[in-house]
């Protein structure tokens, strides 16, 4: 009877919770597909009503909102590459070593993220520029990696961390060298946590906004060439821009989220 | 195989003999690092320290005199006293109740993610049509009989409104980062430590504080230093929600270089925040000290 | 033996990661770099101007196309900081892809402290025919001898009223010709008659509330621009603004943009850029009336605010640019602007019935207002140099000292006269108007 109240109270909490996340995200998506006058109506309508894809339409024939959303996806995917690539290896020595330093080391790598990336706007610019990869997928991908890799690391030794150190010693007095240790117990052990990390990452590449805009011109991504709709414009087009930044996002976590759940040992479906 | 006299190798000795193992894994990172940040960070601290004149303390003072330093100083220290503890709290209650057996606990997780889907332009612009004077919190307010007309929160004569406003946006906003690191923290106990401390008579409660957080330590540290430092540079959901009626060192900062053109203050503040936010972050890396059995000697 | 090997396979897997991403770095560079201008005649116009959805795309598909001579890009910035850090940072490199700027007269009074402008006279005499306004003209040469910039179009400030407010008009009110007395007496009329101040200023951070400040408040009541600061018509205006900020939307420091608190019906009677209230007596002409700024003690003051067509250091293209700097300024084009993008010619040109209503309601008010006999123009900051932000930073913390914090008039006002002497002293600034001409540096009042 009690273990029946208590999975109620469980069940209950978990569906306010559960709302309160999606009501935000519900209005956006209202307000996007609403007529201008239905966004600017007080009271605000909750349930859908004079829906209209006039706004929609119009942002998603503006110029290059194509091409940004494929660049954005391109920026993602490579910064996922660099971050996860870089940044795993350092997360595992991290977990498993104290060496001498490492709290300093940890205390760096994080402090790069302490500093606010518009102070660092021109001289990134110029660098950029001198190097020749300004406004181009891989240069804003090589940014964004530096911005990732705080996140990166700290997730996989947070990852490896949570991972028997016993399980590799096993494998090593079994024969097998360090790395066939890692490679054949850590690394499939760590696998899901490191699709989380990996997950993290693309989604931070994807939503960032500001390296974006100072570092391309020709060339944004679907945040840089949606900011001036979300800063300037009247308001259903910053619903209209929130939304179609939002709605990618949605897909990315819904398709992949298979690995989310497996990361927690058990197969949820 | 055990019977010779030498004791089989451990990973720990193997790696003993490997001295330079780990700084070789973090070299890269470090490097690259280094690399996209040290040249910029060097020129915006020498934007905050340096004059036509040579090294010089005058943006620092300029900082610590204007009108709104007080203001930005505090606010931003109250937010994150606020906001990280309340943070805490919600993810691991919705950790924990994801990790427990629900039903349609997949659509739960799915759910309790959708914030990182958003970048904070895009969650300030939904919160403050919340709660801005015509907005849905009004809406829902009034229909449900609670306000007879429209209330102002965003009212600037009533300083705790607003920063209640922020305080939920960046709630919702920002929580899930936590909650996942600390579901990944959560799959690592042993399902056993808790049972065992069932059959011997431990309340709920008593589990989460005596087998779940001491074993959580590694996550939670990983999780609090994230947020902490992220928490020193929010300013999108402030300045979507306050405008000009409040402020953090974050949103000075922007304002000083944005607004009134002034590099070298906006540098000084971007100083401070840093200083600030190794301190904190110093302080959290001391506090949560994984120990010893936990890690590799 | 071990070791060995494991750094081995180490360095190899570094340098095939570092190896791959430069690959495929190249890669995607190349395929996203769009060919070079020189084969298919591309060019970039970057501006910070008319960088909303709606205006930027009429820019694109109205105002540029006739511009047959080369394709444009048309890109905007979304910030002045955008706008400026990618000029400047173009310039230290020397090499750039931006052949044409578009801005407003204080980007590019900032822009030539760091020496970042070409000189535009040939353009200039080109375009002689076209009779641009000469006091335009001259603002373009920036303080210089040299034409730094051309005038592209203009707008200015001023007031919108939602209908429903029009029967609190104080009795005997024109609306076309208020006074400050007046408006506070609406002010408090609509306050008492909603239970709230519905009257709005765009006074948050990207809002231009230092604009009415400069141009309309001070000079209203001092009759000067800064040569009577600190004196007792500026004690005046202030206690009045005081008064005013009682029947002021609490809301009014988180607005930037005053058209959508004009359409959610937050505010009633607003005061703003043009641009920023074109939606919405676009969107309900029925709804909105657009007037003049109010008179003060010393005359309406109002002011114009100018953009401009420039062509930096590092434009690789330039005569590119000034090609469109030409079309730009054609008579067609001038003749297309407002009804595209809300900004007024800079030449005369004859508007167009086929504006709709609610952008010629804005037209009539922006003509009263330059026509008025009581006009009183104040002009954009001239010479601050970089200083142009902390000049609008003194102006901003004056009115949260005395408005917001409540400190005591006299006090803040010697205080920031202090601070804006220096700024004057720091560029050797001369007084602009409405203050009279001075010999040497301004002398803050």
């Amino acid at each position: 009877m009690r273990a029946q109240a208590a999975s109620l109270a469980l069940h209950a909490t978990a569906i306010l919770l559960a709302l309160w996340v999606l009501l935000p995200i519900y209005f956006i998506a209202v307000a996007a597909f609403s007529t201008p006058d239905a966004v600017y109506a007080y009271p605000k309508q909750l349930l859908p009503r004079d829906v209209s894809l006039e706004t929609m339409r119009f942002f998603l024939g503006s110029e290059g909102v194509g091409e940004s959303l494929v660049r954005s996806v391109l920026v993602a995917a490579l910064t996922l590459l660099l971050a996860l690539g870089i940044g795993t290896p350092a997360g595992y020595a991290l977990a498993r070593f104290a060496f001498r330093g490492s709290d300093a080391v940890r205390l760096t790598i994080v402090g790069t993220r302490a500093f606010p990336i518009v102070i660092l706007s021109i001289p990134l610019a110029v660098m950029f520029l001198r190097w020749g990869i300004d406004d181009s997928v891989f240069g804003l991908a090589l940014a964004h990696t530096a911005l990732a890799l705080p996140f990166a690391v700290l997730v996989t030794s947070s990852v490896f961390a949570g991972i028997s150190v016993e399980l590799e010693e096993a494998a090593m007095t079994l024969g097998c060298s360090r790395a066939g240790a890692i490679r054949r117990v850590a690394l499939p052990l760590a696998l899901p946590g490191l699709a989380a990390a990996a997950i993290f990452v693309f989604i931070i590449s994807w939503n960032e906004v500001f390296a974006a805009s100072i570092l391309t011109l020709r060339n944004p991504t679907l945040p840089a060439q949606v900011l001036a709709a979300l800063e300037q414009s009247p308001l259903p087009y910053r619903f209209a821009g929130g939304f179609f930044l939002l709605a990618p996002s949605l897909i990315v976590i819904f398709v992949i989220r298979r690995y989310l759940f497996n990361m927690w040992g058990r197969v949820v479906r | 195989m055990a019977t010779t006299a030498a004791p089989a190798p451990t990973l720990a000795s193997r790696l003993r003999r490997w001295e330079g193992l780990p700084y070789w894994l973090v070299l890269p990172t470090l490097a690259f690092l280094v690399l996209f940040f040290a040249w910029p960070m060097a020129q915006a601290f020498e934007l905050a320290f340096r004059d036509e004149g040579g090294w010089t303390l005058d943006h620092v003072r300029a900082m610590r005199n204007d009108l709104r330093f007080d203001e930005a100083l505090g606010i931003t220290l109250l937010l994150i006293v606020v906001i990280v503890p309340a943070q805490f709290v919600l993810a691991l209650g919705m950790a924990l109740l994801v990790n427990a057996k629900l039903r349609l606990r997949g659509f739960f997780l799915y759910v309790f993610m959708l914030p990182l889907a958003i970048s904070d332009l895009a969650a300030g612009i939904v919160w403050s049509a919340i709660f801005t004077e015509t907005g849905y919190l009004n809406t829902i307010l009034q229909r449900l009989g609670v306000l007879e007309f429209p209330y102002i929160w965003l009212n600037p004569l009533e300083k705790h409104q607003i920063l209640f406003a922020i305080v939920l946006a960046e709630l919702w906003r920002s929580t899930v980062l936590i909650m996942i690191i600390l579901v990944a923290g959560l799959q690592g106990i042993p399902r056993d430590y808790g049972e065992a401390a069932e059959v011997f008579g431990a309340g709920f409660f008593q589990r989460i504080r005596r087998v779940t957080l001491p074993m959580l330590k590694p996550a939670l540290q990983v999780a609090l230093l994230l947020r902490v430092i992220l928490a020193f540079e929010v300013f999108a959901t402030v300045i979507a929600i306050a405008g000009a009626s409040t402020t953090v060192l974050s949103a000075e900062a922007w304002r000083w270089q944005e607004q009134t053109q002034n590099a070298n203050v906006a540098a000084a503040y971007a100083a401070l925040i840093l200083v600030l936010s190794l301190v904190s972050a110093a302080f959290v890396l001391r506090l949560l000290r994984t120990p010893k059995e936990q890690l590799l000697r | 033996m071990l070791s060995r090997r494991s750094h081995l396979i180490f360095a190899a897997l570094a340098a095939a990661v570092v190896t791959a991403t430069a690959a495929l770095g190249g890669a995607t560079a190349r395929a996203d770099a769009r060919p070079a201008a020189a084969t298919t005649h591309e060019m970039v116009f970057f501006s910070n101007q008319l960088a909303q959805v709606a205006e930027a795309e009429a820019v694109r598909n109205i105002l540029l196309r006739n511009f047959r001579a080369h394709r444009v890009d048309f890109v905007t910035a979304s910030s002045d900081r955008v706008f400026e850090d990618r000029i400047l940072a173009e310039a230290q490199t020397g090499s750039g892809r931006v052949d044409l700027i578009g801005g407003l007269h204080g980007n590019f009074v900032s822009l030539r402290e760091r020496n970042v402008l070409t000189n535009l006279n040939d353009v200039a005499r080109q375009l002689r025919s076209t009779k641009i306004s000469p006091s335009f003209m001259n603002l373009g040469k920036l303080g210089t001898r040299n034409q730094l910039y051309i005038p592209w179009m203009q707008a200015t400030y001023i007031l919108v009223a939602n209908k429903s407010v029009l029967p609190l008009l104080p009795r005997g009110a024109d609306r076309n010709r208020l006074t400050y007395g007046q408006f506070l007496q609406w002010a408090r009329n609509i306050r008492q008659r909603y239970g709230v101040g519905r009257v709005g200023f765009p006074a948050s951070d990207n809002g231009l509330f230092h604009r009415f400040l400069q141009g309309y408040f001070v000079p209203s009541f001092t009759g000067r621009n800064v040569t009577r600061w600190s004196g007792p018509d500026a004690v005046n205006g202030w206690r009045y603004l005081k008064q005013l900020w009682q029947f002021v939307h609490p809301q009014s420091l988180t607005y930037g943009f005053m058209q959508d608190p004009l359409l959610n019906g937050e505010v009633l009677l607003a005061w703003d850029h043009v641009a920023r209230l074109k939606t919405a007596v676009e969107q309900r002409p029925s709804d909105f009336v657009a007037m003049p700024a109010p008179k003060g003690p010393k005359g309406r003051a109002y002011m114009p605010v100018l953009a401009g067509l420039a062509i930096p250091r590092s434009a690789p293209r330039p005569a590119a640019g000034k090609a469109l700097i030409r079309h730009l300024l054609s008579v067609r084009t001038q003749a297309q602007t407002l009804g595209a993008v809300g900004f007024y010619p800079v030449i005369t040109a004859r508007l167009s019935q086929r504006l709709g209503p609610g952008l010629l309601k804005q037209a009539t008010a922006v003509t009263r207002t330059r026509n008025a006999r009581d006009g009183l123009p104040s002009l954009l900051p001239i010479g601050l140099g970089g200083d142009g932000g902390n000049f609008n930073t003194v102006y901003r913390n004056t009115f949260r000292r005395i408005v917001l914090n409540n400190e005591d008039i006299a006090t803040v006002l010697r205080d920031t006269r202090t601070q804006l002497q220096a700024i004057f002293d720091k560029n050797n600034a001369r007084c602009w108007a409405p203050d009279p001409p001075s010999r040497g540096t301004c002398r803050v009042g």
